[in-house]
C-alpha cells in the first residue's frame, strides 16, 4: 500500500483514552469498530502512543478472537455454535451459508469484500436456538431455509445500493 | 430523560426514594415490554414503540420515565430486563393482573390497548397455553410456578433503563444501610454469616474471601466483577447486566465498603453489546444521583466504576487472565499462589466476585444472614439461576431454591423434551462440568451433592440433550471449544486437548482405534494434574468423569468403534 494512511481517526481514538497501557484493548477495540479490522499501518503509531512494544501490541490483537487483521465483510454474519445451538442444529446452518458463498473455516470473506461468515462460541441468546448475527443483530430460531433466505435478502440489498450509487 | 438532582445526604435519598415509590404506586396500568436480547431478537422493540404510539393517539397518559409529580392517573410503559421465558418471546407483561401475553406480535399491539388498557380485559390467545389449559397470569404458569425468584426478582418487572424505578421499589436501600449503619467488619461478618458461595462455579464462600482481601496491608484493594460469562449455553449473568444493572453496581459498591476499596471494574465479554451499555447508563444515573463516585450521599467515601469489554477469549473468565485482560494485555492466567486477594489487578489486593454473586449481596443486606439461610440447604444456601437451554420444551432463565433436583428443573419447569423425544443426558456446568443422565435426575443441585458424582453448577448453564444426541459428538464438540480456546502457555493444555480431539474426531468419523478409549482416560489424568488454570485441568473432565460412564451405557463409543 503505498497511499498515505490517514491517521486522523486514530488519533481522534487516543484522545478518548489515558495513554498507558491499560487502554490497549479499548483503543483497538474502537479502531476495528471503524475499520471493521485493524489496518497494519496503526499498529507502530498506537504502540508509539501508548508506550508499548509493537510486537506486544501485536501480541495482543493476535491473542484475542474478536480482532482481525484482515478486512471483513460488509456484512459479518456470525452462527452461534454454543452448546444449546450446537445441539439444536447449528452446524447445518454454517455449512449452507459457507457452501452458498464459496467460504471455508479458512476463508472466512468473499472476494468482494461483501460477506464475512465466522463462527461464535455462545451470543447468551440460548433460548433462541440456533441463532445467528448479522453486523451484530441477532436473528432467532434459524434453519438453513432461512439462513439462505436472508442471504438472499442481504445480497438484493447490497445490489440496490450498488444500483444508487451508479 | 429528566434531569437527576445529586442526593447529599441520607434525608435527601430517603425523600426521593419514597417520591419515587409513590410515582410507582401511581401508575394505574403497568405494560412492561421485554427489552432482553431474546426477545429483542424477536422485534420486541418495534412493539414497544407501536405500543407507546397507539396510548398516545388514543390521548393516554403515558408514562416512559417516572414523573416525580403526581399527574393523573398514568399508563406506565417499560422496556424491563429479560422475563426469562425466551422460548415464548417476544413477552409482554401486564400490572397490576400480572398478567402474560406471549409470542406478541405487532399487530397485536391494537388489540392490547384497546382491549386490556382501556378495558381491562384479558386476551386469551395471547395467553400461555399449555395442554389445554389457559394460563393467564403470570405466576400461574407452570415454568414460573417452581421458581424461586430473588435475585432476578426485579427482571421484566422494572424498567431497567430507569434509576428511580429501582429506587421505587427499594433499591440502593442495602447501600444506605451499609452506609450509615454498618462498620465493614459488620458486612462483612453478614456475608459470612448468610454463607453465600460464589455463583460463577467454584463456589467459595464469599464472606471469607472479602474478609482475607480485606486484611491485606496494601493499598490500592480493588473489586472487579466477572461478567465474561463464557460458559456456552449460559446467560445468567447477561440478564442481571441487562434487567436490573443498578443491582450488581449496588452490591459492588457495598464490597467496596467492606473491603476498603474504591475503585470497581466490571469485566463484560464482547458478545454482550446490550449488557455494556445498560452497565453504562446505569453507571451514569448513580454517578448523578450521588450513588457512586466521590462523596457518596456526603459521607466522604467513594467508589468509582468502569467497564471492561472482553475481546473473546474463554480464558479470561480465569481470575488471573482476567485482571491481565484489564490491564490491557494477553488474558494468559499465571501460576498460584499468589492468590488475586494478595496480588490481583495492578498486583494489588483484589476482590473477585461473579455478576451473580455481587447481585445477592444488596438482599443479605438489607433482609438479614439469617432471612438468606432460610433458603435451600445449609451448606448451600440461597438460590441459583440457571440457563435452561437445549432439547426442551421451555427454554429461558430460571432460578431455584438451591438443592432443587434436575427433575424438578427439567421436567416440571422446562416442560419435559421437546416433540416427544427422551431424555438422554444434561449438560452441567459448561465446558468444565460434566454429563448428567437420568439415574441423576434426583440428586439436589447444589455445590457439594454436584461434586460428588463429578459434577459441577459451574456458571449455571443447563443444556439437555435428547436420545438423538451422540455423546461422543457432545465430547468431541467441548473438546473442540477446549483446544480452541486454549491460550497456549502451558503444554499439557495446549498439546494434550489437541490429541485428545483427534482421538474424538476419529472416533466420531467411526474410525477408532484399540487402545483410543485408554490413551484418552491416560491423557485426560495428565492433563487434569498438571495444566496451569481451570480451563485444562477441566478440559477432559467429561472423558475421564461421565463421558465414559455415560457412553458405556449408551454403547455410543463401542458404535463408533465397532463401524471402524
Amino acid at each position: 500500500m503505498n497511499r498515505e494512511f490517514d491517521f486522523g481517526v486514530v488519533d481522534e481514538i487516543l484522545d478518548r483514552y489515558p495513554k498507558e497501557e491499560l487502554s490497549t484493548i479499548a483503543i483497538l477495540q474502537d479502531i476495528q469498530e471503524h475499520y471493521h479490522y485493524l489496518p497494519k499501518e496503526v499498529f507502530p503509531h498506537v504502540a508509539k502512543a501508548i508506550g508499548v512494544g509493537e510486537a506486544r501490541l501485536y501480541g495482543v490483537a493476535t491473542f484475542y478472537e474478536n480482532f482481525s487483521l484482515e478486512p471483513k465483510g460488509k456484512y459479518v454474519l456470525r452462527c452461534c455454535d454454543g452448546t444449546a445451538c450446537h445441539v439444536r442444529g447449528s452446524l447445518p446452518i454454517l455449512d449452507s451459508l459457507r457452501a452458498e458463498l464459496g467460504l471455508s473455516e479458512s476463508k472466512k470473506t468473499t472476494d468482494d469484500l461483501a460477506f464475512t461468515v465466522e463462527t461464535v462460541s455462545c451470543l447468551g441468546a440460548c433460548g433462541l436456538a440456533p441463532a445467528m448475527t448479522v453486523n451484530g443483530e441477532v436473528h432467532p430460531a434459524m434453519t438453513p431455509d432461512k439462513a439462505l433466505a436472508l442471504l438472499a435478502q442481504l445480497r438484493e440489498e447490497l445490489a440496490k445500493e450498488g444500483g444508487d450509487q451508479t | 430523560m429528566t434531569a437527576l438532582k445529586r442526593l447529599n445526604s441520607r434525608e435527601e435519598f430517603l425523600q426521593l426514594a419514597l417520591a419515587c415509590k409513590e410515582a410507582l404506586d401511581r401508575e394505574k396500568c403497568k405494560i412492561l415490554v421485554c427489552g432482553g436480547t431474546g426477545c429483542v431478537a424477536g422485534g420486541s422493540l418495534q412493539i414497544f414503540d407501536r405500543l407507546q404510539a397507539l396510548l398516545q393517539e388514543k390521548g393516554l397518559n403515558v408514562e416512559v420515565e417516572l414523573a416525580h409529580e403526581p399527574h393523573g392517573d398514568v399508563v406506565g410503559m417499560k422496556k424491563s430486563g429479560c422475563h426469562g421465558f425466551c422460548e415464548m418471546g417476544p413477552l409482554v407483561r401486564i400490572e397490576p393482573q400480572g398478567w402474560l401475553y406471549t409470542k406478541v406480535k405487532l399487530e397485536d399491539c391494537e388489540e392490547i390497548v384497546e382491549k386490556t388498557v382501556i378495558r381491562g380485559e384479558n386476551i386469551e390467545r395471547l395467553a400461555y397455553h399449555q395442554n389445554g389449559e389457559v394460563y393467564r397470569r403470570q405466576e400461574e404458569i407452570p415454568f414460573y410456578k417452581k421458581q424461586t425468584r430473588v435475585v432476578l426478582e426485579h427482571c421484566g418487572h422494572i424498567n431497567a433503563t430507569s434509576i428511580l424505578d429501582y429506587l421505587g421499589i427499594g433499591g440502593y436501600k442495602a447501600l444506605e444501610k451499609a452506609l450509615f449503619e454498618m462498620s465493614p467488619d459488620e458486612i462483612i461478618k453478614e456475608v459470612s454469616d448468610s454463607n453465600l458461595r460464589g455463583r460463577g462455579g467454584g463456589g467459595f464462600p464469599a464472606g471469607r474471601k472479602w474478609a482475607s482481601c480485606a486484611r491485606q496491608k496494601e493499598t490500592p484493594r480493588y473489586i472487579v466483577c466477572n461478567g465474561d460469562e463464557g460458559d456456552p449455553g449460559a446467560f445468567m449473568d447477561r440478564s442481571i447486566m441487562e434487567g436490573d444493572p443498578h443491582r450488581l453496581l449496588e452490591g459492588m459498591i457495598i464490597a467496596g465498603l467492606a473491603i476498603g476499596s474504591s475503585e470497581g471494574y466490571i469485566y463484560v465479554r464482547a458478545e454482550y453489546p446490550l449488557a455494556v451499555d445498560r452497565l453504562r447508563i446505569a453507571i451514569a444515573q448513580a454517578e448523578e444521583l450521588g450513588l457512586l463516585g466521590d462523596d457518596i450521599l456526603g459521607t466522604g467515601k467513594s467508589f468509582h466504576m468502569h467497564i471492561n469489554r472482553g475481546a473473546g477469549a474463554f480464558v479470561c473468565g480465569e481470575g488471573s487472565a482476567l485482571t491481565a485482560s484489564i490491564e490491557g494485555k494477553r488474558g494468559m492466567p499465571r501460576v498460584k499462589p499468589p492468590r488475586t486477594v494478595e496480588h490481583g489487578l495492578f498486583d494489588k489486593p483484589t476482590n473477585l466476585n461473579n455478576v451473580e454473586t455481587y447481585a445477592n449481596v444488596p438482599m443479605i443486606i438489607s433482609r438479614g444472614a439469617a432471612w438468606y439461610k432460610g433458603i435451600g440447604p445449609e451448606n448451600s444456601p440461597g438460590t441459583k439461576a440457571f440457563a435452561l437451554t437445549g432439547t426442551i420444551q421451555n427454554t429461558g432463565l430460571i432460578e431455584v431454591p438451591m438443592g432443587t433436583t434436575l427433575r424438578e428443573v427439567i421436567f416440571d419447569i422446562g416442560g419435559g423434551m421437546r416433540g416427544g423425544t427422551n431424555f438422554k443426558a444434561v449438560q452441567i456446568g459448561g465446558p468444565s462440568g460434566g454429563c448428567l443422565t437420568s439415574k441423576d435426575l434426583d440428586i439436589p443441585m447444589d455445590f457439594d451433592s454436584l461434586k460428588k458424582v463429578g459434577a459441577m453448577i459451574g456458571s449455571g448453564g443447563l443444556v439437555v440433550m435428547d436420545d438423538k444426541t451422540c455423546m461422543v459428538e457432545v465430547a468431541r464438540f467441548f473438546m473442540n471449544f477446549t483446544q480452541n480456546e486454549s491460550c497456549g502457555k502451558c503444554v499439557p493444555c495446549r498439546e494434550g486437548t489437541k490429541r485428545m480431539l483427534e482421538i474424538l474426531e476419529r472416533i466420531v468419523a467411526g474410525q477408532g482405534r484399540d487402545g483410543d478409549i485408554e490413551l484418552l482416560l491416560e491423557l485426560a489424568d495428565t492433563i487434569s494434574n498438571t495444566a496451569l488454570c481451570g480451563l485444562g485441568k477441566t478440559a477432559p473432565s467429561r472423558i475421564s468423569g461421565m463421558n465414559m460412564k455415560l457412553t458405556s451405557t449408551t454403547n455410543d463409543v463401542r458404535q463408533g468403534l465397532a463401524a471402524s
